[in-house]
């Protein structure tokens, strides 16, 4: 079965000519960028930069911000401090989790299904 | 390892003229849809003689796989694999003082060259490296002076006589021990160990950092790439993969999360901060656009066996690097072109972090790697021919040849291919193995790891 080896990438290489209606020759990574900016205007010029790059060094659930706690005791100043809700989704915000919230990590005691 | 003692099987390797055939082999795992997380496999990684095949899991598990001797009833059939030990590497942590859960998953497996009678291998999951040793036993003793066979101690005063305990065979027993555990030496996740060939030392990465370690000592290692800044604010790139060259034990590679690899010798100093060699492809601005940066990540970077090479994943493409030119790659190969115009999509369901790892045949001539829909690429470098394969259930009869698959991507749909917008993304292959010898292939999908050989004639 023969496929293409390019030696290049596929994309556009020339630069566009802009005119009024539309571009007939811009790169699909290019378009899709458009499409990003019009769906979240908000996000920023630096899509490989700082932010994305400290949330992938922050992989892993956080179960205790000491931020969160201390704003969180701020708040209720005299009143109790709030236990547990029902619903164990929020962690983080107004919640100080205890360690009866959170999910049971244990180690898989069964065996593996390769082994099967 | 002296290359010119590697042996290799060149008579069906990538058959002159003749298309590469492939045929279903063995499947392992369960049929069920409902996947555990625990059991998705994390890496697969063949030993040095091929004898031995090892996947990790998410749960923190090791299977390997033994090959059988060959049937000689049934000479088509190449020896098959079947589980030989199974255990339990690593467990879930906390962290406390980070407050931070330390997942189990393992990462990267990989096999010490064999020295004796028992075999080990390097396992690590975010943190903790562990060395394993896995031993066989099929003689125990018997006629023990001082104890019953039950194990209860005898009373002396019956004893008047001394004999000698026997061993007797006894059904073969497989025990995996961890000998060493090497801690504490990553404040970020581990991406890659490799082992040197010196049998000595082995690296360990994480995003930030290159560790040496020797194989004997857990309490100490040595710091050799930092790329931390003193602000993090100015961080803009990471470690994603990192390897010892094959044959050069002062030499090892890193790759970064901008699309560049690093190339550093450890006789020039002992922080290799300063690399030796950059290898960057360089990139014509008026592309550039928001998803350039994330789609130029490598999530792996292979030597070829000879030493000569270095191959390289990204998100779309595989490259074939030639250590003595930093310049640009000698080959590129497209993955899966068509999703370039999808990337939009494949940003909102993180779909463009996909690490997929890739990998070269015994004798350096076809690379192999992953795709989505448990499609996976070949690419026979000679021959400049491709194929598209598919692992499924459905081609899992013995000995069923694989049918190409195509992804069509214009208008027309042809019977048998299949759309980019058909395609499930939630079947990806992102581990891939090949044996280091002959023309047999481990590819995972989610939860099950495929066994295909090459048709023999």
């Amino acid at each position: 079965m023969s496929g293409d080896n390019d030696e290049t990438q596929t994309a556009e290489e020339t630069p566009v000519e802009e005119t009024e209606s539309q571009d007939k020759v811009i790169s699909p990574e290019k378009a899709e960028e458009a499409k990003f900016k019009a769906r979240y205007p908000s996000l920023g010029h630096k899509p490989g930069g700082s932010d994305l790059l400290r949330k992938r060094l922050q992989k892993g659930q956080k179960y205790f911000d000491s931020g969160d706690y201390n704003m969180a005791k701020a708040k209720i100043k005299n009143k109790q401090l709030p236990t547990a809700a029902p619903e164990k989704t929020e962690i983080t915000g107004d919640h100080i989790p205890t360690p009866q919230d959170l999910p049971q990590r244990k180690p898989s005691l069964v065996a593996s299904k390769l082994a099967g | 390892m002296n290359s010119a003692n590697h042996k290799i099987r060149t008579s069906n390797l990538s058959r002159p003229g003749g298309d590469m055939q492939w045929c279903f082999s063995q499947v392992k795992g369960a049929i069920d849809d409902d996947v555990a997380e625990a059991d998705i496999i994390s890496t697969v990684e063949f030993n040095h003689t091929g004898e031995l095949l090892a996947t990790g899991d998410k749960g923190g598990r090791v299977v390997i796989f033994q090959q059988e001797i060959d049937n000689k009833n049934v000479p088509q059939f190449r020896s098959e694999y079947n589980v030989y030990s199974t255990f339990q590497s690593h467990e879930p942590e906390f962290d406390y003082l980070k407050s931070l859960e330390i997942e189990e998953k393992i990462n990267k497996i990989r096999w010490l060259p064999q020295k004796n009678a028992a075999q080990f291998l390097l396992s690590t999951n975010d943190k903790t490296i562990k060395l394993w040793k896995i031993s066989e036993r099929d003689k125990r003793p018997e006629g023990y002076n001082l104890k019953e066979e039950d194990g209860r101690y005898r009373d002396p005063n019956t004893i008047t006589a001394l004999r000698v305990p026997v061993l007797i065979p006894m059904d073969l027993m497989v025990e995996a021990s961890p000998r060493r555990v090497f801690a504490n030496a990553h404040t970020y996740h581990i991406n890659s160990i490799s082992v040197n060939s010196d049998n000595e030392t082995y690296l360990s990465a994480d995003d930030l950092r290159v560790n040496l370690w020797n194989l004997e000592i857990t309490d100490r290692s040595f710091n050799i790439v930092d790329i931390k800044p003193a602000n993090m604010e100015e961080l803009t790139e990471v470690i994603t993969a990192a390897e010892f060259h094959p044959h050069q034990c002062n030499t090892f590679v890193y790759s970064s999360s901008k699309g560049t690899i690093r190339l550093c010798d450890m006789r020039v100093s002992a922080l290799c901060d300063k690399h030796s060699k950059l290898f960057e492809e360089p990139e014509n601005p008026s592309n550039r656009s928001f998803f350039s940066e994330i789609i130029s990540s490598i999530s792996d970077v292979k030597f070829s066996h000879n030493g000569r090479y270095m191959m390289t994943r990204d998100y779309l493409s595989v490259k074939i690097w030639d250590l003595n030119m930093e310049s640009r790659p000698v080959e590129t190969y497209q993955v899966h072109e068509y999703l370039r115009s999808k990337l939009c999509s494949l940003y909102e369901n993180d779909c463009i972090f996909d690490k997929f790892e890739c990998c070269w045949n015994g004798n350096d001539s076809v690379v192999m790697t992953g795709s989505y829909n448990n499609f996976f690429r070949m690419f026979d470098r000679g021959h400049r021919r491709d194929a598209t394969l598919e692992a499924s259930r459905e081609n899992s009869k013995p000995l069923q040849v694989l049918k190409p698959r195509k992804v069509c991507t214009g208008g027309k749909r042809k019977k048998d291919e299949i759309s980019v917008d058909s395609l499930d993304f939630n079947k990806k292959i992102l581990h891939t193995a090949w044996h280091p010898q002959d023309n047999i292939i481990a590819v995972a999908t989610t939860n099950n790891l495929y066994i295909f050989q090459d048709k023999v004639n």
